[in-house]
């Protein structure tokens, strides 16, 4: 059994989707994808001890053995990462059932359920596969899920945000799809341990590779939201359903991130990348620009979750900086901010959504004296606010770190002072928030507004819980990111 | 009791008691009590681990391990002792005048204020027993972030405004300088702990010595050197109980403390003599020194001149840090505890003014102190304490302090002396005016909006819990210059290690 836990892993979810879709029921779905997040959360966690105990695992798929057939590699990066995306989607699946009786409509919630699973299977599988292409595959199961998934809602701009979401990430699997492509023809082969061993020598310097390179990295860069390929993120995390956003902000660009960091790392390697090609060269001034871009239109912002959202362009900013620092510090800042910034910013949409189900707005206007009306929500976000500036004692001072750490080993004093810059934008749009919250008074003409159910309490709470545990428990996330980027960055 | 358990007490004691207060919300003689209870118990823990440090031990305690080799870790040596005392002793004094002063002004939201009150104290004292750079740094952002809703307490236009410059200032500062200073101590030395006599010795290439120490010294801008004061005025709008005890001695000390820590554990003062790293800083603090003087002649409001005189005082200990010798060093922590104990007083009485006779400028002072004899003679006892004259401990710190500026730079003896003159100049007008200066006629159109003087034209000049406490810490004045040998005494090891 404990065998077969990397098919498991995959099949569950995707089989799920299929149940639920058969049995219709509001209840029953909610239940069924809640309890395969739970268990898939449980295989990924097993599947990540015991890659840290006794090294990386291949699981061939069917038996045939790569490079013919598929196989799913397992290294404490990976291992890490679906830990990251099922542990998210445990504690966020159960604590859509209100947020989606609000904002779905009810003869759509089991195709809801099902799409959340199939978003669920396709980034566990992009994660766990060990195949160029078999990512690409997955990479259209989650991207279609999830514009199914944000057009779900109610609101009728959502339809808009889902059909740029769809051009764009169209374009952006596309083009992993031609970089996959020039590289079977260079090679003539998908499997990337493969790939990587057929690179090295001759082919190494090619036009072909550097094309495929490029291809690759516009495409996942596309999917990650790296500025200026950003354009579709605000609005599909402004109007997507709550729980919804929730979802795919702490998860989906981390995906994509991490994708992009098996490219550069394991597939090309990093003699490649940035010897021969230097990739850090466009990546470190995207990221920069990307961090300032980002914080200052987020100050701007009105509707919380789209200044949430712009947040979030700046965080992936900070996390493609730690890939460009290319050293073992930088990559483990990137690879913890990934995990840290999930539950930061996971948390924080969690928040959004209570407040939305009880006032029926995520603008700051409706949040006046919502402090008083709503204190555990409130401080809610207050903490994942402090997280999201880097405070001690919160999950986000663990990435800053090592980020600030890595700069100052290559000598970048200029990057130190942009990342510390930065991350003050944080305070200014976080603190707008907390002010309006605490300190104005409510709209006395406002109807009576009730703290959230606890069904979305409870999650949001182990949520933000998290991001402090993690910012002071740092053996499961801080010591993986170490010991998995001194893989990434060590000898192939 | 063990010292492990007597480390954790005195800093949890506080931070949870914080949260505990919010459930007494509707129980204010409860919750009130309740604070009262727990600073006395603060103080018992602090107290009962003072005779092990005196004797040459050094309480230790590891909390958690926050990154692979970097914990938050906890260890008592006499400098962090002594904040540690004067932080948890002056809280209880405080608590007992908040309650009497939040009450009498009729102030909102009052369980807040006492929750994030007990939360800055375990902060303090946590910053205060650090063992290293890392837990410092913690304890000093949780006292930042604890201490804005007290400066924006009011909740008006005015108060949050000075709450995001309070804050503003504060959290960039500390981002922007300290923590890459942390990190880059990390980074050439693979710890972040205090030792003594400090770990950067050959380490670091003496030109990046004054460049290193800028970044702590502007990093910990609580310390508020100059150019990173003016969050120290903004945060006067804040209710006195919180300028008292946090603005003249919790938070600003941290600011220091960290200053003279990381001269004494992680530079070492041989170091910064050698390399001659801490020159500028003798340049910079000396004109703070002047500079915040001449501001404070000007005021007229007096908690604003009371401010500015913090930032000088503030500076004479960030210049016995700089002088980088045994006796600047014993200045900077007698200084420590003399300004506490003179400010706390001075603010009380500035306090007992408001709130009893509504009066903010010095200049409707006029005779006030015959109505009010007990405050404005402890205001009195302060301000000798401030300048320095005998006998009050101010005198001790100004005496190691003039002594340390003989051996390290002597012209800036003479910055020390002129400023003395100017404190002179912004305290004792108060003085004068309020004794000396005849009380106005009663106007009959009284224009205080207060209501509960509203119709009666009765105002009680001396209020119990108004009184009791300036005239405590006036007396602390008094026996901190008699009993200085004990604080000698506490401080000896810390000048024995940088002999």
């Amino acid at each position: 059994m404990i065998d077969h836990f990397p098919a498991i892993q995959v099949a569950l979810p995707m089989i799920a989707a299929a149940v639920v879709v058969i049995v219709r029921n509001p209840l029953v779905s909610h239940l069924i994808a809640t309890g395969v997040a739970w268990i898939s959360a449980v295989i990924a966690w097993t599947l990540l001890q015991s890659v840290l105990a006794s090294g990386p695992i291949s699981y061939q798929l069917g038996g045939w053995a790569p490079p013919t057939g598929i196989e799913y590699y397992i290294d404490p990066l990976n291992a890490f990462v679906l830990f990251l995306v099922s542990g998210i989607a445990a504690v966020v699946f159960p604590f859509a059932g209100a947020s989606v009786a609000a904002e779905v409509d009810e003869n759509k919630h089991h195709l809801f359920y099902a799409c959340l699973l199939l978003c669920l299977t396709g980034m566990l599988g992009i994660t766990i596969t060990g195949d160029a292409f078999n990512i690409f595959v997955f990479l259209e199961i989650t991207s279609l899920s999830s514009y199914a998934l944000i057009a779900m809602g109610r609101d009728r701009r959502a339809l808009s945000a889902s059909f740029n979401y769809l051009v764009l990430g169209t374009l952006g699997g596309t083009a992993i799809l031609i970089g996959v492509g020039l590289l079977l023809m260079q090679t003539g082969t998908l499997n990337i341990a493969d790939l990587h061993m057929r690179l090295e020598g001759a082919h190494a310097a090619s036009k072909t590779v550097l094309v495929a390179l490029a291809f690759l990295t516009v495409g996942s860069s596309l999917k990650i939201a790296l500025f200026p390929l950003h354009a579709w993120l605000p609005n599909a995390y402004a109007h997507a359903p709550s729980a919804v956003t929730a979802l795919i902000a702490a998860t989906s660009t981390k995906v994509s991130l991490y994708v992009l960091m098996r490219f550069i790392f394991t597939l090309f390697g990093t003699a490649v990348v940035f010897d021969v090609f230097q990739l850090q060269r466009v990546l470190l001034p995207l990221a920069v620009i990307g961090m300032f871009v980002g914080s200052l239109v987020a100050i701007y912002q009105t509707n919380i979750k789209r200044m949430l959202a712009y947040s979030s362009l700046a965080q992936i900013g900070y996390m493609v900086l730690g890939i460009s620092l290319v050293n073992e510090s930088g990559l483990a800042g990137s690879i913890v901010h990934m995990f840290n910034h999930a539950v930061i910013k996971g948390g924080l949409f969690m928040v959004m959504a209570a407040v939305v189900l009880r006032t029926g707005s995520a603008d700051l206007s409706a949040m006046r004296g919502l402090a008083k009306r709503m204190p555990l929500t409130y401080l809610g976000f207050v903490i994942g606010g402090l997280g999201l500036i880097g405070v001690p004692l919160t999950a986000g001072f663990i990435s800053k770190w090592y980020l600030v750490l890595g700069a100052i080993q290559n000598g970048m004093w200029l990057i130190v002072a942009m990342i510390l810059l930065s991350s003050l934008l944080a305070v200014i749009y976080v603190w707008r928030v907390v002010e309006v919250g605490f300190f104005e008074e409510p709209d006395p003409e406002a109807p009576e507004i009730k703290e959230a159910p606890l069904s979305m309490l409870i999650p949001t709470w182990i949520m933000l819980g998290a991001s402090l545990f993690f910012g002071v428990m740092t053996d499961t996330t801080a010591g993986v990111a170490l010991e998995a980027a001194r893989q990434l960055m060590g000898a192939p | 009791m063990s010292a492990t358990v007597l480390i954790v007490l005195s800093m949890f004691m506080p931070l949870v008691a914080g949260l505990v207060l919010r459930a007494f919300d509707k129980e204010p003689n409860i919750r009130d009590g309740f604070s009262l209870l727990v600073a006395v118990g603060t103080f018992a823990c602090v107290c009962s681990l003072t005779p092990m440090v005196m004797a040459g031990e050094r309480p230790a305690f590891q909390l958690l391990e926050m990154l692979p080799g970097l914990s938050l870790a906890f260890e008592i040596e006499p400098l962090g002792m002594l904040f540690a005392l004067i932080a948890s002793g002056l809280w209880i004094i405080t608590t007992v005048y908040a309650i009497g002063y939040m009450r009498g002004h009729h102030e909102s939201n009052q369980t807040r204020f006492f929750t994030c009150f007990a939360v800055a104290i375990g902060a303090a004292v946590g910053a205060a027993f650090s063992a290293n750079l890392l837990t410092l740094f913690t304890c000093y952002e949780l006292l930042s972030v604890s201490t804005f809703p007290l400066v924006a307490h009011h909740q008006s236009a005015e108060s949050r405004k000075a709450g995001r410059i309070y804050l503003g200032i504060l959290l960039t500062s500390s981002v922007l300088f300290f923590l890459p200073a942390i990190v880059w101590t990390w980074h050439l030395t693979g710890t972040t702990d205090f030792v003594a006599g400090g770990i950067l010795m050959g380490k670091i290439p003496d030109a990046a010595v004054p460049l290193l120490l800028a970044l702590f010294i502007f990093g910990a801008g609580k310390a508020a050197v100059m150019p990173l004061h003016r969050w120290l005025p903004a945060a006067m709008v804040a209710p006195t109980p919180v300028s008292a005890l946090l603005h003249a001695v919790a938070v600003v000390k941290v600011g220091v403390f960290t200053v003279v820590k990381v001269v004494t554990y992680t530079f070492g003062t041989k170091l910064l003599t050698d390399t001659g790293g801490s020159v500028w800083l003798m340049y910079v603090a000396s004109f703070t020194i002047l500079a915040s003087s001449v501001i404070a002649l000007g005021k007229d409001n007096l908690k604003a001149r009371l401010a500015y005189s913090t930032i000088s005082q503030l500076s004479y200990i960030v210049l016995g840090a700089a002088f980088a010798n045994e006796l600047g060093i014993m200045g900077a922590g007698f200084h420590i505890a003399m300004h506490a104990m003179g400010k706390i007083t001075l603010f009380f009485a500035a306090g007992a003014l408001i709130v009893l006779v509504h009066k903010t400028e010095i200049s409707d002072m006029a005779g006030i102190g015959r109505k009010m004899p007990w405050t404005m003679g402890a205001f009195f006892v302060g301000s000798l304490c401030i300048i320095g004259i005998p006998p009050t401990g101010g005198s001790w710190s100004k005496w190691y302090l003039l002594m340390s500026a003989a051996d390290a730079n002597v012209w800036l003896m003479g910055v020390l002396l002129i400023s003395s003159l100017f404190s002179i100049g912004y305290l004792m007008p108060v003085v004068t005016t309020a004794f000396f200066k005849p009380l106005p006629p009663e106007s009959d159109h009284d224009h205080h909006d207060d209501h509960h003087h509203e119709g009666s034209g009765n105002v009680e000049y001396d209020h119990i819990l108004c009184v009791i406490p300036p005239v405590l810490t006036a007396a602390g004045c008094v026996l901190l210059f008699l009993f200085s040998d004990q604080l000698y005494a506490l401080l000896e090891p810390v000048m024995a290690a940088n002999r």
